[in-house]
């Protein structure tokens, strides 16, 4: 059996993770533990105990304002940039609690990347893009090398490779929103956390995107927020479903692997969402 | 449930998350944190410096001239003083200063003075007759507010004349300024083509760009003889406040109208549309719609405007006059505040001479009055913004 | 406002007795006011145009030039002063110059080292000495030419009539003078430049600093809404405060420093005083500090914060994200509002006044602890005299002046172009 803290929402339902993976020593690799995340007095997040496995896309599925993108930037840490948020509860990556006191954001981010909704590549060119989060981490090797790495993992080299220097900016929004993947694991995170990254694109676009989370799942953990439906069924090997109470604060309320999430939900409010009938 | 071997993570390269110290980056925030608080400093430095040499105005040994002189003349060791008749009379206790000599008043009949000899640091010596009797006295906050002649040299400290002045050119400047700036305003945000606007806008950014100095050379060589043609040489003096005061309008006037003019622009569409909706004509949409939704906006320009109005110095300088004078034509010439101190402290200026000290209680006034106007209107605009932001 | 109060009564006045038909009046009342908006707006064009053809008219027109000798009568067995060499023009100066004058004008150049047209031109200014008794605007001179030209006869029978501009190339390259002929403006632009070297030197590094402090670091906090609401009130403190400050606090107080005298710079010690250059400079920078800091503030809010997460969420420190991504991005902005501010300091009188600009420089100022004297000093002074040669003086440095700002702006615009190109 597996270990699961006690369900805090009452609703809840959380399914346990098991029968994969080899070594149970390093298999899930961040851990959200009581997790609470207020905006000034308001709620977010409330209550959440989720743990996310190594080398596998976990989908964060749920209705817009149910708090998805809160719960995905407390894993790395982003909503401290909001002035009034504020956080309790933990989060463990590798056995540390990256909210301690004497932790460094700064160094949760660097193993933590994170994509974001709208593509946003700095105004330099496509090279500086990618190698500018490895010169400053102190990145000591072959910087162009890095760099082709970073952009073929991203499936956007063939597409760039004659243009190094052109701004990021001269690409499409699929191309650029790959510029930022390939500038997220050019510093080797061991988790990418992307917040709806298709949600901007087009739907050829879209299923780049999709084919790429795939891919990267085979050397990073991958968490992704999405509103769409069949993208989570797609590319998604776990899935959590999160809804909001009648103060608005998102609570999980399913979470378990994605196929059994879809075709058997044990949770009524998660059958009514995944078929439509609210969201 | 085996819950504690299965930790989370734990993998076996651990990760180090802790934090390093960075002192680059502490000693750059610190030094960005330094450079916010220099404004801070400017302002302490203003208030304390304003303060300090306004209270050595207030406190200073002032002497004025009580128009009595010796009857006859005194030996350095007599401390009996025979004395003139009228004049300002002396009490017991004044202090009094003959030639460099101090002395304090011990009994004062009549003409007649017992006197304690070289106080102050100041030795006794003889005095010939006739010589002048200057009484020690303080400048009150009251005679300061109230006193009608402003001259610190032969001990008046009335700041009434110069306030007039300001009040004058300033009202004047206003009453140019606020109606055209409001118009030009509501031409801009409401009538105006994208490339009228587009050819206006520039234009009032270079009325506003010129320095304040050239509206002081095209009051006095252009409106001053403007103003004498039209009403005429003997009623317009050639320094006057009229002058000066439309050149303050001409020259606040595009801040009037760029800041209405954007509070106006904030006013949202769908209000102007509701009212077209009914029938309104344009008219009706931006005076009764528009401008009352844009109100506070447009009066927190009004006020700013009013404390660069009082603030304005070279227009008034050049334009206005040289000399204080307590009058409310604004035909005639009249020192204002700001005008005063330029006057004062173009010349070699001692410090710690009454003049010194003087400017800087006018520029206490001064800083004052301004503060509260421009606190008015942020409080004003900070309204207007909860409302349409 | 309701909207019962706003309605006026429908368009169809014939649908219903209950309202009447009162457009046309409507129509002309609106029609008013819109004529008078637009006449607000083209008086305010019209005051712009006034304002600047009233500088032009003073500073070129027509005017009476009076000569103390007339040039025909030196010249020498027929030739006239304009044929002769260098030689003969040095003994004519020798010969009709007070020796002293003679002396130090040798000692301020030897005359051998002197050029032939700079010692004519010495000739004319020292022996001939044209004397502008009196001048016309440009208006006059070029609308009423013929009564200007009668009146000149008539007033002046002995003057040559000449089109004087005021703004000439040794306007521009002599300095202050007692005379309005002999007077120009270098000692006031080396002055204006200095003051505005030190004032963009201190201003623009701390200002940015600043707004940098505001906008990326300083929390919601009461220190932090102290000086943002410190900044606000400051930007509107009347400039002339400014000056009293400066004279307290750099003249005054700190005296040793800016005088020079602590670094041991001074010739003359006892002579030194807190009334500089660098005084003047650091005034101003503490003039224009607060609309940099405001203009930069506006420029680094308005970079998108999606950059700023995507440099944060790479493993970025605040400052690398700021320095690598907010800065160059908000550089433009930043340019533009620092070269405002310093087209403001640059125009700036009553603060250089209070501080202690000197009424009288003839030296070029020779660094940051020389006495100083500005363009806008200048016009100030010229303007103040009462005689009209003065004024036509004023103007033409108020010309030389705005010239300046110009190029400032153009150069602020072609910046903010460049830059933002690169993005
Ligand atoms: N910066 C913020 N300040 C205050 N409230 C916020 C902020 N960001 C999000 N919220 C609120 O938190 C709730 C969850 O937001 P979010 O996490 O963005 O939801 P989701 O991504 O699921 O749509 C919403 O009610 C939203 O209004
Ligand atoms: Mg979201």
């Amino acid at each position: 059996m597996l270990s699961l803290k006690p369900i805090a929402h009452p609703g809840s339902r959380v399914r346990e993770v098991a029968e994969v993976g080899a070594s149970p020593h390093d298999r899930y690799v961040i851990e959200a533990r009581g997790l609470n995340v207020y905006y000034g007095s308001f709620r977010a997040v409330k209550d959440v105990n989720l743990k996310i496995e190594r080398n596998k896309v976990t989908a964060i599925i749920g209705p817009s304002g149910c708090g998805k993108s809160t719960m995905l930037r407390a894993f790395n840490r982003m909503n401290e940039l909001v002035p009034t948020a504020r956080t309790e509860g933990e989060v463990l990556f590798h056995g540390q609690n990256i909210y301690a006191p004497d932790v460094d954001p700064v160094q949760v981010r660097r193993r933590i990347g994170m994509v974001f909704q709208k593509p946003n590549p700095f105004p330099k060119s496509i090279y500086e893009n990618v190698a500018w989060g490895a010169r400053i981490n102190g990145y000591q090797g072959d910087m162009d090398e890095l760099v082709e790495r970073s952009l073929r993992q991203a499936a956007l080299w063939d597409e760039v490779k004659d243009k190094l220097k052109e701004s990021g900016y001269s690409l499409s929004g699929g191309q650029q929103q790959r510029l930022c993947i390939a500038r997220a694991i050019a510093v080797k995170p061991d988790i990418v956390l992307m917040d709806e990254p298709a949600s901007a694109l087009d739907p050829i676009a879209t299923l780049k995107i999709e084919d790429l989370m795939r891919q990267l799942a085979e050397n990073y953990t991958i968490i992704v927020v999405t509103h769409n439906m069949q993208q989570a069924a797609r590319v998604s090997d776990y899935t959590a479903f999160f809804n909001m109470d009648e103060d608005r604060a998102g609570y999980l309320v399913e979470y378990g692997p994605t196929a059994e999430v879809f075709t058997n939900p044990r949770d009524k409010r998660t059958e009514d969402y995944i078929t439509g009938r609210f969201g | 449930m085996q819950s504690k071997e299965r930790m989370v993570g734990g993998s076996p390269e651990a990760i180090d998350l802790r934090r390093k110290v960075h002192i680059g980056e502490a000693l750059i925030q610190g030094f960005l944190f330094v450079c916010g608080v220099i404004s801070i400093l400017t302002t302490l430095g203003i208030v304390f410096e304003l303060g300090r040499e306004s209270l050595g105005f207030f406190t200073r040994q002032v002497w004025e001239n009580t128009d009595k002189t010796l009857a006859t003349a005194v030996d350095p060791d007599s401390t009996e003083l025979s004395l003139s008749r009228g004049g300002t009379g002396i009490q017991a206790g004044d202090l009094i200063r003959i030639e460099n000599e101090i002395m304090r008043v011990e009994t004062a009949t009549g003409e007649v003075a017992i006197v304690v000899r070289g106080q102050q640091g100041t030795e006794a010596v003889a005095h010939p007759a006739n010589t002048t009797l200057f009484r020690g006295r303080r400048v009150s906050l009251l005679e300061f507010f109230t006193g009608s002649k402003w001259n610190p040299q032969i001990g008046h400290f009335g700041i009434l004349p110069l306030v007039t002045a300001t009040l004058i050119t300033s009202v004047i400047g206003m009453a140019v300024a606020l109606p055209l700036g409001l118009s030009v305003g509501i031409y801009l945000s409401e009538y105006a083509s994208d490339r009228a606007r587009k050819i206006l806008k520039p234009i009032l950014e270079i009325l506003a760009g010129i320095p304040t100095v050239v509206y002081g050379y095209f009051a006095l060589t252009f409106i001053t003889p403007l103003l004498r043609g039209v009403f005429g040489q003997n009623t317009v003096q050639i320094y006057n406040m009229a002058s000066a005061g439309l050149a303050i309008g001409i020259l606040i006037l595009p801040l009037v109208s760029s800041m209405s003019e954007g509070a106006l622009s904030a006013v949202p569409r769908s209000l102007r549309e509701a009212a077209y909706a009914m029938g309104a004509t344009r008219l009706e949409v931006a005076v009764k719609v528009v401008v009352p939704a844009a109100l506070s906006g447009i009066e927190a320009a009004f006020i700013l405007a009013m404390s660069r109005a009082v603030g304005e110095t070279m227009v008034v300088a050049i334009a206005a006059g040289q000399g204080p004078n307590f009058t409310l034509n604004p035909f005639r010439s009249a020192e204002t505040m700001t005008g005063h101190m330029v006057r004062i402290s173009g010349g070699d200026l001692s410090y710690d001479s009454i003049d010194y000290n003087s400017i800087f209680a006018i520029g206490l006034l001064l800083f004052l009055i301004t503060l509260s106007l421009n606190i008015i209107s942020q409080r004003i605009v900070r309204r207007f913004r909860e409302v349409y932001e | 406002m309701t909207i019962q109060q706003l309605s006026a009564p429908g368009l169809l006045p014939d649908q219903s007795s209950e309202f009447v038909n009162n457009l046309p009046s409507r129509y002309r009342l609106a029609l008013f006011w819109q004529v008078a908006f637009l006449a607000s707006t083209i008086l305010g064009i019209v005051v712009l145009t006034a304002l600047l053809f009233n500088i032009v008219n003073g500073a070129f027109g027509l005017a009476a030039v009076e000569v103390k000798v007339n040039p025909d009568s030196l010249a020498k067995e027929g030739v006239p002063i304009e044929d002769q060499s260098k030689e003969q023009l040095i003994q004519l100066l020798q010969e009709t110059l007070k020796p002293a004058v003679y002396q130090r004008l040798d000692t301020e150049k030897p005359f051998d080292k002197r050029s032939r047209s700079e010692v004519y031109a010495l000739v004319i200014d020292r022996v001939v000495e044209p004397k502008v008794m009196q001048t016309w605007p440009l208006f006059d001179s070029l609308v009423h030419r013929d009564e200007v030209l009668a009146e000149i006869a008539a007033k002046y029978p002995e003057a040559e009539v000449r089109f004087l501009s005021w703004i000439n190339f040794k306007f521009l390259t002599t300095p202050q003078s007692s005379q309005a002929e002999r007077a120009g403006v270098r000692t006031a632009i080396l002055g204006s430049l200095w003051i505005i070297s030190i004032t963009i030197v201190v201003a623009f590094p701390v200002g940015v600093c600043a707004a940098i402090y505001l906008e990326e670091y300083a929390r919601d906090n009461w220190i932090n809404r102290l000086i943002r609401t410190n900044i606000n009130n400051l930007a509107g403190v009347p400039s002339i405060i400014y000056g009293m400050l400066g004279l307290a606090i750099f003249v005054r107080a700190l005296e040793p420093l800016t005088s020079g005298a602590a670094f041991g710079l001074v010739e003359d010690p006892t002579m030194a005083n807190g009334r500089t250059i660098l005084s003047a400079g650091l005034t101003l920078a503490l003039l224009i500090l607060p609309v940099i800091i405001i203009n930069g503030q506006e420029a680094i809010r308005a970079v998108p914060t999606s950059l700023r997460e995507a440099g944060l969420a790479l493993g970025a420190t605040r400052w690398q994200t700021v320095w690598a991504h907010v800065l160059p991005n908000a550089l433009p902005g930043i340019l533009t509002g620092t070269i405002l501010a310093i087209s403001r300091a640059i125009g700036e009188t009553a603060p250089l006044v209070v501080v202690g600009a000197s009424t009288f420089v003839i030296r070029d100022p020779s660094g940051p602890f020389s006495k100083f004297t500005a363009l806008p000093i200048q016009i100030y002074q010229w303007t103040s005299r009462p005689q009209a040669e003065f004024r036509d003086i004023a103007a033409a440095a108020i010309i030389v002046l705005l010239a300046l700002l110009l190029v400032l702006n153009v150069t602020a615009i072609l910046l903010r172009n460049r830059y933002s190109r690169r993005l």
